[in-house]
């Protein structure tokens, strides 16, 4: 693996170590706690408050800030359980095929056809609302796609020569799946996994924005959630809205930009352009 | 072009015992079934192998020869258990290698190997010459520690004619067509089997380059001691390689003969066709007027 | 005046940001009747040039020099002229055209698109013209209604060549066309081309990396090496005495059925990658004859008694003479 040089990688990078940076150091970026009523409500930007304040008068950005760190650890998290294990899923499917293949087949489907929205509100109804729920509501509703794809590359895979050629010089069913299928695969996997941090943090903002989540945990999707509910805009306080979907949507952003990037990295032929 | 000598690669004892009368590959009757279908109605049964029977012994230079759809290629995947047959009989050294379990089994796999067709499908794109070629002996723990492997490794490169300091440390997507060609020589050698199969080993590459890599197999067959079944569908490479060549048709064994023989004194009406179909430089010349007349 | 007339013909690719010489200084005509074969192995130019005859190079590749068919300019055309000009005097049969063929349209059907596409026609006379060509080219007229699923390797290959015919072409130029087919197969259509050029007198340009099928089929060769032609001549010549060292070294690393095996001998070094094209002559790294001169100069083409063109400094009449 060469670092990127692509443009377009960097400024991915940058954006989400930017974000991952201001959630590990938040207390030191902000005066205020996200729970502290530090001005008087409603305020807009100023000078004290750089994003304003909301209905109890805490500080906007403090609460971004700290906010960060749910949005992201939901992100991080889900995009690192649903890529493994989709992607231990799909690789077993498609290596082995026949029954076990049918088997975890027909479970993907089952979970894919379950509209996710109904799933999701009946998990977390059912597991209390919190961070832990939509991770892992997100989580099962996520795998199966993940799952699709890397079968979908694993039977592709399997069938070329180079696979024919291990074989033959005595190669056991391990080898060649660790060896030869998963290092071809790696390029496609980290993708989805970036891409499904994107999903994750879109997908907690929307569970959050929904109810489903703990409305007393400082989130981007709750920011959204209460300003939604306490009509923010009427009320002109345009910036308790913008704040949070502008960092959901650059995150997405960054998470796209490097899955873009990854191929590059990943592929020794591509490299160098 | 010379091929360095090497102690670590030349016949190891064992294999110069008493000359008897077993060929070292047997076909008996071989039949490989492949499935097509289209659509849900039609689906039909096609014998891709049509029970082959064909010996081949120790230390010869068999050419498989057969245009495309003839069975050639399923014949050396079924000898070198990549598909299973549904009757007949492949026997190594005169045991059944479909009824090998565990060492045994295993220790097929350092007595027969094959080279694919296609230069770059064939080595897998995330390894480098060098890991591609250590990797048989690390499967099957030859050669000791890790640098008498790496030492046997470089031997092998320079076995094949590449230049261990340009290529060892290359992927395949970095060589031509003709290094990663030569790599999967080295890498099949590296077991020191006992029967090549070369499934069309050139013809993917460049024309000029073609008699290099056939001529290293020469070299290679000699020195090694090996037996090679070369499989193509031109009938040229064949004359130049092989000493018998045996003509495949629909998954039948038409006919088989010494090279020379099958060439001037075809038996089969096929055989005829093939010869007569193959472009011929020097018989053309003669031949010119009288072609625009036949079509 | 020959039917088609390449004069300093220049083709640049671009990749990336610069432009790469994938053929450089060409120049070669092919009478009415004739067959001329183009020869050469990956990366030789020879699809390249076939494709520049008829104007479907990518956009962004650069054409300098002339071409002319029937004394008409085909470079400096633009789009609207092109397409009046493509199939009607000049046709392509394109490498791997056998298995390009839409599986769920009907040849037949695809015969007459491209005739349409071509010529304001009604369907009534394009199909007719569509079973004409099917049993000019060999296949019976009942299977025009088949998919390409139901037809064979030959017969479609066949069928492209019909399309290929479809408006009368004076020119049809042929990339690879036997190379994915049996060669009992190859040889029948080889044979059905002879009868084309003897019946019709079509002239074709065949191109190929199979010198052995040329020798069946070309009355005349040109054999290029990394974008430049190395040498013309008529193709008794050319197999029985090749002059280039290249064409010569290529000649005899083919084995044929016949021959003396003792004369095959590989062409040492690697194939000419233009990426990265050496100074002089492309050919001098590889070349057993190679002198000084080589390494600095390119050889221009040389015109010799017989009528045949040879890129070569061994045959520069100077050179001959004990140099300036």
């Amino acid at each position: 693996m060469r670092l990127p040089r692509d443009r377009r990688v960097l400024v991915g990078i940058s954006i989400l170590g930017f974000f991952t940076f201001v959630a590990i150091f938040a207390p030191f970026l902000t005066p205020y706690g996200p729970h502290q009523v530090s001005g008087p409500p409603y305020s807009s930007p100023s000078f004290q408050h750089w994003m304003g304040t909301d209905e109890l008068g805490e500080d906007i950005m403090s609460q971004v800030i700290f906010g960060a760190r749910i949005s992201l650890t939901v992100g991080f998290s889900v995009a690192l359980a649903a890529t493994l294990i989709g992607s231990l899923v799909g690789l077993v499917s498609g290596f082995y095929r026949g029954a076990v293949d049918e088997a975890l087949m027909r479970l993907t489907d089952v979970v894919l056809i379950l509209p996710s929205l109904p799933l999701a509100v009946i998990l977390a109804a059912y597991l209390g609302p919190s961070v832990q729920t939509i991770i892992e509501v997100l989580t099962v509703t996520g795998w199966p796609l993940v799952a699709r794809v890397v079968r979908s590359q694993t039977l592709s895979l399997r069938e070329r020569p180079f696979v024919d050629a291990e074989r033959v010089i005595g190669a056991g069913n391990a080898r060649i799946m660790f060896r030869v299928i998963i290092p071809n695969l790696l390029s496609l996997i980290a993708a989805n996994a970036v891409l499904a941090i994107t999903a994750a943090v879109v997908g907690e903002a929307g569970l959050d924005f929904i109810g489903l989540g703990n409305p007393s945990v400082v989130s981007w999707g709750t920011m959204l959630y209460w300003s939604q509910n306490l009509n923010a805009i009427l009320r002109g306080a345009w910036w308790w809205m913008l704040a949070p979907g502008l960092c959901i949507a650059l995150v997405g952003l960054g998470a796209v930009l490097i899955s873009i990037g990854i191929e590059n990295i990943f592929n020794p032929r591509l490299r160098g352009r | 072009m010379t091929v360095p000598a090497s102690p670590a690669i030349s016949s190891i004892g064992g294999r110069k015992m008493a000359e008897n009368d077993t060929p070292l590959l047997e076909l008996r009757d071989l039949t490989v079934k492949f499935v097509s279908g289209r659509g849900l109605l039609s689906k039909q049964v096609v014998n891709a192998v049509d029970g082959v029977s064909i010996s081949v012994k120790k230390g010869e230079a068999l050419g498989l020869v057969g245009q495309s759809g003839s069975g050639k290629t399923t014949l050396a995947r079924a000898v070198v258990k990549l598909v299973k047959p549904q009757s007949g009989f492949v026997l190594f050294k005169g045991k059944n290698i479909f009824d090998q379990r565990g060492d045994e089994a295993k220790a097929y796999r350092r007595q027969v190997q094959m080279i694919f067709q296609d230069p770059y499908e064939s080595l897998n794109p995330r390894a480098t010459v060098e890991k591609a070629i250590e990797e048989p002996l690390v499967i099957h723990r030859l050669a000791g520690d890790s640098s008498a492997r790496q030492e046997r490794t470089l031997n092998l490169v320079r076995l094949v004619g590449l230049n261990p300091e340009a290529v060892s440390k290359k992927h395949p997507h970095e060589l031509s067509g003709g290094e990663r060609q030569r790599t999967s020589i080295a890498r099949a050698l590296a077991v020191s089997p006992e029967l090549l199969l070369a499934d069309e080993p050139v013809s993917m590459l460049d024309v000029s380059i073609r008699i290099g890599i056939i001529d290293l197999l020469k070299e290679l067959k000699r020195k090694l001691d090996l037996t090679v079944v070369f499989i193509t569908h031109d009938l040229g490479v064949a004359r130049y390689f092989c000493d018998r060549i045996a003509v495949m048709y629909k998954g039948k064994l038409i006919e088989v003969a010494a090279t020379e023989d099958l060439l001037r004194h075809p038996s089969d009406p096929y055989t005829k066709q093939l010869l007569e179909s193959v472009p011929d430089p020097a018989r053309s010349a003669r031949e010119k007027s009288s072609t625009i007349q036949k079509s | 005046m020959a039917l088609l007339e390449v004069r300093g013909l220049c083709i640049d690719y671009k990749l990336q940001n610069r432009y790469l010489r994938a053929v450089d200084n060409v120049a070669f005509q092919i009478d009415e009747g004739e067959v001329l074969g183009l020869a050469g192995e990956s990366g030789s130019g020879k699809s390249t040039i076939a494709h520049s005859i008829l104007k479907i190079l990518p956009r962004s590749a650069r054409v300098s020099g002339s071409i002319l068919i029937d004394g008409t300019e085909v470079v400096k055309m633009d789009d609207r002229e092109a397409r009046a000009y493509r199939w009607k005097v000049v046709s392509l049969v394109p490498q791997g055209s056998m298995n390009a063929f839409d599986p769920v349209i009907t040849i037949g059907s695809q015969i007459v698109e491209s005739i349409r596409i071509h010529r304001n026609v009604d369907k009534a006379d394009a199909w007719r013209r569509t079973r004409e060509l099917f049993s000019l080219v060999g296949i019976p007229e009942g299977r025009a209604k088949g998919y390409p699923h139901e037809f064979s390797g030959g017969m479609k290959q066949r069928a492209a060549i019909a399309m290929a015919l479809s408006l009368n072409p004076k020119l049809v130029i042929l990339d690879e066309p036997t190379t994915a087919l049996d060669v009992v197969i190859q040889r029948q259509v080889l044979g059905l081309l002879a009868r084309l050029r003897r019946e019709l007198g079509i002239s074709f340009l065949f191109v190929t990396h199979d010198l052995s099928v040329l020798s069946e089929i070309a009355t005349k060769v040109a054999v290029m090496y990394a974008g430049r032609l190395a040498e013309i001549s008529n193709s008794e010549t050319l197999f029985a005495s090749p002059r280039h060292p290249y064409s010569r070294a290529l000649i005899h690393a083919i084995p044929t059925l016949s021959g003396d095996l003792s004369l095959v001998r590989s062409i040492p070094g690697v194939p000419a990658n233009i990426l990265n094209l050496p100074p002089g002559c492309k050919f001098h790294p590889r070349c057993p004859y190679v002198f000084d001169r080589c390494r600095k100069e390119e050889p221009q083409l040389l015109h010799m008694d017989d009528g045949s063109s040879i890129a070569c400094h061994l045959f520069d009449r100077r050179e001959k003479n004990g140099g300036e």
